[in-house]
């Protein structure tokens, strides 16, 4: 049995003939995510712990913040990758819409509760960093309203993939409702700068120089680094073990068709 | 070949079809989208008096005056966007990162008098995060007043050198 086309039987087994792109094979997959995934969890590990204890116990205090600020490296890494975590979402939908990649609907099932979990402690942390600096937990700027509908957005495609019998249909549904979720990316992106929010706009910008100081800076990004490699080598020990998971289920069906 | 052509431009006309829409749909309820109403922009589309809306601006250096009424704070200020001012009354307590020069963002009514009377006060700080010595240093060269407003370019300060400076 090789695996190129057991990954595709859940409904309809192996359509022979298929051209899958190189990467797209799963045994190659296999094989090459089980070299990549020490190395990310390692860079993951190390990075996200020296951004946070840096940012956390080392970095100065904010002049007018205090030590509120430290908040800002859990919170403005989590937010990044939320919104990044779903603009990947959105291109597996897209590869698997045009392309039917079977991997990339995988990917797609496996990337939105790792996405719903960074937006879900962005929300978090925001509304504990809002409360002793703005004044509230909570209110319905655009910023934040936009951010509300991403973590829908990223529940929604948990639920719809999951709810079809046949799960090639749940899981077009669902890359339907990552693309045309996927609008609201630049609403995120722009909120801030098309109207009139309480949340502050961008401290950093991909033109002109970042609106804090140097050592609050490099924290902060190392942090961002380190959330970016956690949150792929999740979602690739995910992808791994659903990869698996088809590969069983597919022998063991065919076992019993054999059998019976 | 030719059906994953065909799916590729079904996909960027949804694509295009739903994102034109969508800024339509934007611009048209941009107004609605605002969280605030700047002091300047009140004369054209201030709401009647005695209605709820919010007011957003920043505190006029000087025009801050606190007393206690009742045993409650009153707080006198103005709140300015550079175009227009409005003085602001509120009872109760200020959030932490109220002061001078600060942006904020009031909830309240107009009175017939043109003050403005807040229910609630929400700090809005700006995007600029430094040390208390990067603040002491640009302070002390005069570069900046806090009160005055927003703290001066970034890249003015964010790579400063304060071990001297500082003290």
């Amino acid at each position: 049995m090789d695996g190129s086309h057991i990954l595709t039987n859940a409904p309809r087994p192996g359509r022979p003939g298929r051209s899958l792109h190189r990467f797209a094979n799963p045994g190659r997959f296999l094989r090459l995510a089980a070299r990549v995934q020490p190395w990310l969890n390692a860079l993951a590990l190390i990075l996200t712990a020296t951004g946070l204890i840096w940012g956390l116990f080392f970095a100065p205090a904010d002049w007018q913040q205090g030590d509120a600020v430290r908040i800002m490296y859990i919170h403005v890494p989590a937010a990044w990758l939320a919104s990044a975590g779903y603009a990947g979402l959105a291109a597996c939908a897209l590869v698997s819409l045009i392309w039917r990649h079977p991997l990339a609907d995988l990917a797609a099932m496996e990337i939105s509760p790792v996405g719903a979990g960074f937006t879900a402690l962005c929300l978090a942390t925001g509304s504990l960093w809002g409360k002793p600096m703005w004044g509230a937990w909570w209110v319905w700027d655009a910023r934040l309203t936009s951010v509300l509908v991403l973590f829908f957005l990223y529940l929604g495609h948990i639920v719809l993939v999951r709810a079809f019998d046949d799960p090639v249909r749940g899981q077009r549904a669902g890359a339907i409702l990552v693309l045309v979720g996927a609008i609201d990316l630049p609403i995120i992106k722009f909120s801030v700068v098309w109207w009139n929010t309480l949340h502050q706009p961008d401290t950093i910008t991909l033109l002109g120089a970042p609106s804090l100081y140097i050592t609050m800076l490099w924290p902060l990004l190392i942090a961002a680094l380190g959330y970016s490699a956690t949150f792929a080598a999740i979602v690739l020990a995910r992808t791994r073990a659903a990869v698996m998971e088809r590969r069983i289920r597919a022998l063991l069906a065919a076992r019993a068709e054999a059998l019976s | 070949m030719t059906r994953k052509r065909r799916r590729l431009w079904i996909v960027v006309a949804c694509a295009l079809g739903l994102g034109s829409a969508s800024a339509l749909a934007l611009s048209a309820v941009s107004d609605n989208l605002v969280f605030f109403i700047a002091p300047g922009d009140l004369a054209a589309k201030a709401p009647p008096p005695g209605r709820d809306f919010r007011l957003g601006g920043m505190v006029a250096q000087g025009s801050l005056h606190q007393s206690t009424q009742d045993g409650r704070p009153l707080s006198l200020f103005t709140v300015t966007d550079g175009r227009a001012s409005v003085v602001v009354r509120y009872r109760g307590i200020l959030p932490d990162l109220f002061r001078e020069g600060q942006s904020i963002v009031a909830l309240g009514t107009l009175t017939k008098s043109g003050q403005f009377r807040a229910s609630e006060v929400l700090a809005k700080h700006d995007a600029t995060y430094m040390p208390k010595d990067v603040e002491q240093a640009l302070r002390k060269s005069g570069r900046w007043n806090p009160a005055a407003g927003p703290a001066p370019a970034a890249a003015s300060w964010d790579t400063m050198n304060v071990s001297k400076a500082g003290g």
